[in-house]
């Protein structure tokens, strides 16, 4: 551990619960750091994240164009299937609109997606698993038949027919992920309760009089939240697939410009047989990362979010 | 003077799983961890519980300690069935009665500093946020945790066993318990501290008046620090009395068994196997009548048949054997 967070050097008299969460987070991130430099693939993962992070923030900046307006050349015409140059970075649609401005605002209504979703998913997974193991018993059974209900639903049909009837929204499909994706959070979260809760630690907890929710809170939680972390970022890749693929298959909202929306319209309009690759390849490519990214980030968690406590 | 604790024929069963077979037939197989013991333990008394690993020791301190709520019979804490206790009563035993832990490196959470560690009791009980830091440092001086200031911020990882056991002994008292268990105190630490943690142990207890419970399977530990043993075996009592008369003069076999394993006793005593056959009977399925009867030199008919009861053979002194009885 570096000095500056040797907790030696951090102020005396029982701390309040916010400095002691903000020290307890920094430490967090400086011992995934310093973990990070170590794996190439979770740096990729989080490098990819980061950087999709501050486009979406910085879309009304990065954007040279409004991504919806047909666009027109200075000599009055349509400016339709422009090659990519100066003007307009990746080109243009058919109809005149600027992809790369569409690709840069496609990241912001994507992050939003994955972002709420992933948010969902994390905290109801971590709530249910956490009663569930806890309590054991008639809870923990009514729960886990309750996710396998979830976990038997085919994925992409369940969305369809959700948007079918409540009509296409991005809030739907928020919804919709969370409501597939919870029970994967919950079940291994059970199980990591199961474990703790036979701790002696957690027993001490008990013998010294800490009430049940207090050692469900403040002696077990805190070891299953990595796992909730991970379970959340896994969930955004899933969540910006599912609007992407609902949006190609045309069950998108309108007004809403994603990368699932730009393949639709490419498609639709013939890009592939017509050869505009410039149309169909970035959203294409940009799905791909942030599900790898999820991936990357999977796969290493477990040296970043769980490094042996002992030195 | 009266008895702080009375355990009334105190049975704990823990349920396994069935097999298609004993589902088949109706029948609920359970491991016999506790099954039927009474005594009675007066303020101010230490005892130790001896006996082999399974026999029962740390489920009897659980069950004490209300982490653990009996299948059958009754334990008073100072006249009240702490069975039933809950809510404000609860909270009250939780300040009185307090647990040593076996495994001092599992016993602390790894997460907190040991300043959080020992305030955790004061933060259930409800004390002040203002009293904890000088509380905290009154209960670390008690345990010789000399260099108040260098511990207070480490984590249990930085710790050696034996400072690790101390601070797990101030968690212990801070709340001032009048009651404690320690089960199997010294048997996961360097061998070197031993003896330090346990006259320590002995200091305090002396010191604050405490009534305690010492588990374990070491004849010599019990002798150092206890007025009185216990001696179970499978789940029950075989012998109860002083502990210096009841290793000079063992009455029950397995009781003469264990002495005769230990000639010298020392704390860091090396073991030798018992000198009596055979290996302690499976819990889920005990012999009939007493239980040490497959192990037993002096073995008769009437041992199969009938359960011996722990019965007085002299004053303060009981056995369950039928070679004693009338
Ligand atoms: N929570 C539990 N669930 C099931 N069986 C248990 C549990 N706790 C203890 N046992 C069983 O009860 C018996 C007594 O265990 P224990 O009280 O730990 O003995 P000791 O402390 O004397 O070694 C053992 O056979 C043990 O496997
Ligand atoms: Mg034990």
């Amino acid at each position: 551990m570096p000095a500056s967070l040797e907790p030696a050097t951090l102020p005396r008299p029982t701390p309040a619960l916010w400095p002691r969460l903000v020290r307890a987070v920094g430490r967090a991130i400086a011992r995934a750091a310093a973990q990070l430099r170590r794996d190439g693939f979770a740096l990729a993962g989080v490098t990819i994240y980061t950087v999709f992070a501050v486009v979406a923030l910085l879309a009304d900046v990065l954007a040279t164009h409004d991504p919806m307006e047909i666009l027109f050349l200075p000599t009055g015409k349509l400016a339709a299937n422009i090659r990519p140059g100066a003007d307009f970075l990746l080109g243009t649609t058919n109809l005149g609109r600027d992809i790369y401005s569409q690709l840069i605002h496609g990241t912001r209504s994507a992050l939003l997606v994955g972002l709420s979703a992933a948010v969902v998913v994390a905290s109801l997974g971590t709530v249910v698993g956490l009663v569930s193991g806890y309590f054991g018993g008639r809870i923990d059974m009514v729960m886990m038949r309750f996710a396998d209900v979830a976990l038997s639903l085919p994925f992409l049909p369940f969305v369809i027919v959700l948007i079918g009837f409540l009509g296409a929204s991005i809030n739907i499909i928020i919804m919709a992920v969370a409501l597939l994706l919870w029970p994967n959070t919950a079940r291994v979260i059970r199980s990591q309760v199961l474990s703790l809760r036979e701790r002696a630690y957690v027993e001490a907890a008990r013998v010294t009089g800490a009430s049940t929710w207090r050692i469900m809170f403040v002696h077990i939680a805190p070891n299953i939240l990595p796992l909730s972390f991970l379970y959340g970022s896994i969930a955004i890749g899933w969540a910006i697939l599912t609007e992407a693929s609902v949006s190609f298959l045309g069950f998108g909202s309108a007004n809403v410009v994603s990368w699932g929306y730009m393949l639709q319209d490419a498609f639709a309009s013939q890009a592939l047989s017509r050869g505009h690759f410039n149309w169909f390849i970035p959203p294409g490519l940009c799905i791909v990362l942030v599900v790898v990214a999820g991936f990357f980030i999977s796969r290493g968690y477990e040296e970043i979010f769980f490094p042996k406590l002992r030195d | 003077m009266a008895a702080l604790l009375e355990a009334d024929d105190v049975v704990k069963h823990f349920p396994v799983k069935r097999s298609l077979g004993e589902i088949a037939t109706g029948r609920h197989p359970a491991v016999h961890a506790v099954d039927g013991i009474s005594f009675a333990i007066e303020s101010g008394e230490s005892v130790g519980l001896l006996g082999e690993s399974g026999c029962g020791k740390t489920t009897t301190g659980r069950l004490l300690l209300r982490l653990a709520v009996p299948t059958a019979g009754t334990i008073r804490f100072d006249g009240q069935d702490i069975g039933t206790l809950a809510g404000d009563d609860l909270a009250t035993f939780r300040r009185r009665a307090q647990l040593v832990f076996q495994n001092p490196f599992e016993a602390l959470n790894p997460r907190f500093t040991v300043l959080r560690a020992i305030a955790e009791p004061l933060v259930n009980a409800g004390v002040p946020r203002a009293d904890h830091q000088a509380r905290v440092v009154e209960a670390m001086r008690r345990v010789n945790l000399a260099d108040v200031d260098q511990h207070l911020d480490k984590y249990p990882h930085q710790m050696s066993g034996g400072q690790l056991q101390r601070v797990v002994l101030a968690r212990a008292l801070v709340l001032e318990p009048i009651f404690l268990v320690a089960d199997e105190p010294v048997s996961m630490l360097d061998v070197s501290v031993r003896a330090g943690i346990l006259n320590l142990m002995r200091d305090v207890r002396q010191a604050m008046g405490l009534t305690a419970v010492y588990i374990s399977h070491d004849l010599a530990l019990v002798r150092y620090v206890c007025d009185r043993t216990l001696v179970m075996y499978l789940g029950k009592v075989v012998e109860d009395g002083p502990t210096e008369e009841v290793i000079r003069l063992p009455q029950h076999p397995y009781t003469q068994a264990l002495v005769k394993a230990v000639p010298v006793p020392h704390v860091d005593q090396s073991h030798e196997p018992l000198p009596i056959k055979g290996n302690v009977p499976d819990a889920k399925n005990p012999p009939s009548g007493c239980r040490f009867r497959d192990r037993c030199p002096h073995a008769m008919a009437r041992c199969a048949s009938e359960e011996p009861p722990l019965r007085e053979v002299a004053p303060r002194r009981r056995v369950a054997c039928h070679l004693l009885a009338a």
